[in-house]
């Protein structure tokens, strides 16, 4: 990642990227929120960044004046080719209604409730054949050597691609997301998502399975089949959004116990408060940032917002609001009242948010079952990616 | 439960399924005509709480 200059003032001159934000936001939006509270800045284009529960929440609704034909938090900076390979993005996230509505109806069923309880068995299996890998050394990354693996293995289940290539997928994921300054890199991951999946779709009409990827060549829509751009988009959507964000949602869960003992102990010896536990990690760690555009120009909250504006839908910040949580900046474990947002607002709300949390609560109980103390390994340096998706990549952890 | 305001968060439903049904593409509708027995008010006010989208409501009997 490139480093960025410093930054002075963060109501007028914010970066996402900077390195205390990505280490700590926490205090940054404590501050916008009570000073400012929609923060704005010329980098990478004019962005504004809301703080507030109210003005997220009101601004993922308003999908007149915010559109989501752009969500990358950081705009792609090298050449756009002239005939682009996916002209609709990464449907239904990267579009608007009608497209949106029925793109988005093709994927639901696949993480309903009822379709994510026929996951967990493997989920868990997983986690745990993970767990054997390193139990006995008294020690582990918990994000590389066990959040990182969980998710893009379920994932490619659903798809139907071969888990051989986890390392590979996660590297591209990576490259789109955490790397989105470096253009180099940021191609490289479009590219080897795209020729890997144009290759995967020629197989498919070949010999159809029963996964998401053949069921997507085989739907009809108004008579016809979909476009293949429809259907590389919706699949690389798929897989770009289920494996940094839950990978994150995990590892951040992790970092958090492994940090705070009580809480620990508490997971522990109650299990009944995992499903609580589980909304209040995903709403005080939660990963995802998105991005919208502004349509047309708009007073939004006192802020002459411009058409072509990027807004960043801080739902990070939105849950740590303390006008809408009691000690939002801490981890209440059994908290009662939670409207948190950590997976979206409105019609854009996370088509997989069923799947991410069952995943989480698997990953959860599986380690806490084996590995029930842990804690920080003394001295060495736990490294935090953000931007798009917040979650920690090192996080060595001992236990006895 | 306000079947235009809910955007399919499943928090209802993971929370009291006794009062909520929900379908394959994430909508959630209230069991029956939505009343609530006295044992589960405890709960269904837990339902309310948790929804991201204000979509479920206490409408006191007339």
């Amino acid at each position: 990642m490139r480093t960025t200059a410093p930054v002075g003032a963060w109501e007028s001159d914010f970066d996402v990227l900077d390195a205390q934000y990505i280490a700590d936001p926490f205090a940054i939006w404590d501050q916008l929120r009570q000073t400012c509270p929609i923060a704005h800045t010329d980098r990478r284009g004019s962005t504004w960044l809301p703080t507030r529960y109210e003005d997220v929440t009101a601004m993922a609704h308003d999908i007149g004046h915010f559109s989501s034909l752009e969500v990358a938090v950081i705009p792609f900076e090298g050449e756009e080719p002239e005939e682009p390979v996916l002209p609709y993005g990464l449907p239904p996230i990267s579009a608007d209604p009608p497209l949106h509505t029925w793109t988005r109806r093709l994927l639901l069923p696949w993480f309903s409730h009822t379709r994510v309880r026929t996951y967990e068995s493997m989920t868990r299996g997983l986690c745990s054949g993970l767990i054997d890998g390193f139990i006995a050394e008294g020690r582990a990354d918990a994000a590389s050597d066990y959040a990182q693996q969980i998710p893009v293995r379920v994932i490619a289940h659903i798809l139907g691609v071969s888990p051989d290539l986890s390392d590979t997928f996660t590297g591209w994921v990576r490259d789109v997301l955490e790397f989105a300054d470096d253009p180099d890199r940021r191609v490289r991951g479009v590219q080897g998502l795209l020729e890997y999946f144009i290759a995967e779709v020629a197989t498919r009409r070949a010999q159809p399975g029963d996964d998401l990827l053949s069921e997507l060549l085989r739907t009809e829509v108004d008579g016809a089949p979909l476009e293949d751009s429809v259907v590389l988009g919706a699949a690389a959507l798929v897989l770009i959004a289920g494996v940094d964000t839950t990978w994150s949602a995990i590892g951040s869960s992790l970092w958090h116990l492994a940090t705070h003992p009580a809480d620990r102990t508490r997971m522990v010896e109650d299990p009944e408060v995992m499903s609580l536990a589980v909304e209040e990690l995903l709403r005080a760690y939660s990963p995802v940032t998105m991005a919208r555009i502004v349509t047309t120009d708009v007073e939004f909250a006192g802020c002459p917002m411009k058409a072509g504006d990027k807004i960043l839908m801080n739902f990070p910040a939105a849950n740590r609001d303390p006008a809408v949580f009691d000690h939002a900046d801490e981890v209440v474990l059994d908290r009662a009242h939670n409207r948190h947002v950590a997976f979206g607002s409105g019609i854009h709300r996370c088509a997989g948010s069923n799947l991410a949390r069952m995943e989480l609560r698997v990953a959860l109980e599986e380690w806490l079952c084996r590995i029930p103390e842990f804690h920080l390994a003394d001295g060495e340096e736990v490294t935090w990616a953000g931007g798009q998706v917040r979650g920690p990549r090192v996080l060595p952890v001992v236990f006895p | 439960m306000d079947p235009d305001k809910c955007q399919g968060h499943a928090r209802c439903y993971g929370l009291v399924p006794e009062l909520f049904e929900i379908d394959d593409y994430g909508q959630s509708t209230a069991v029956g005509d939505g009343s609530v027995p006295p044992e589960l008010e405890e709960r269904a006010r837990l339902a309310i709480a948790n929804c991201p989208e204000f979509a479920v409501e206490e409408i006191p009997p007339s």
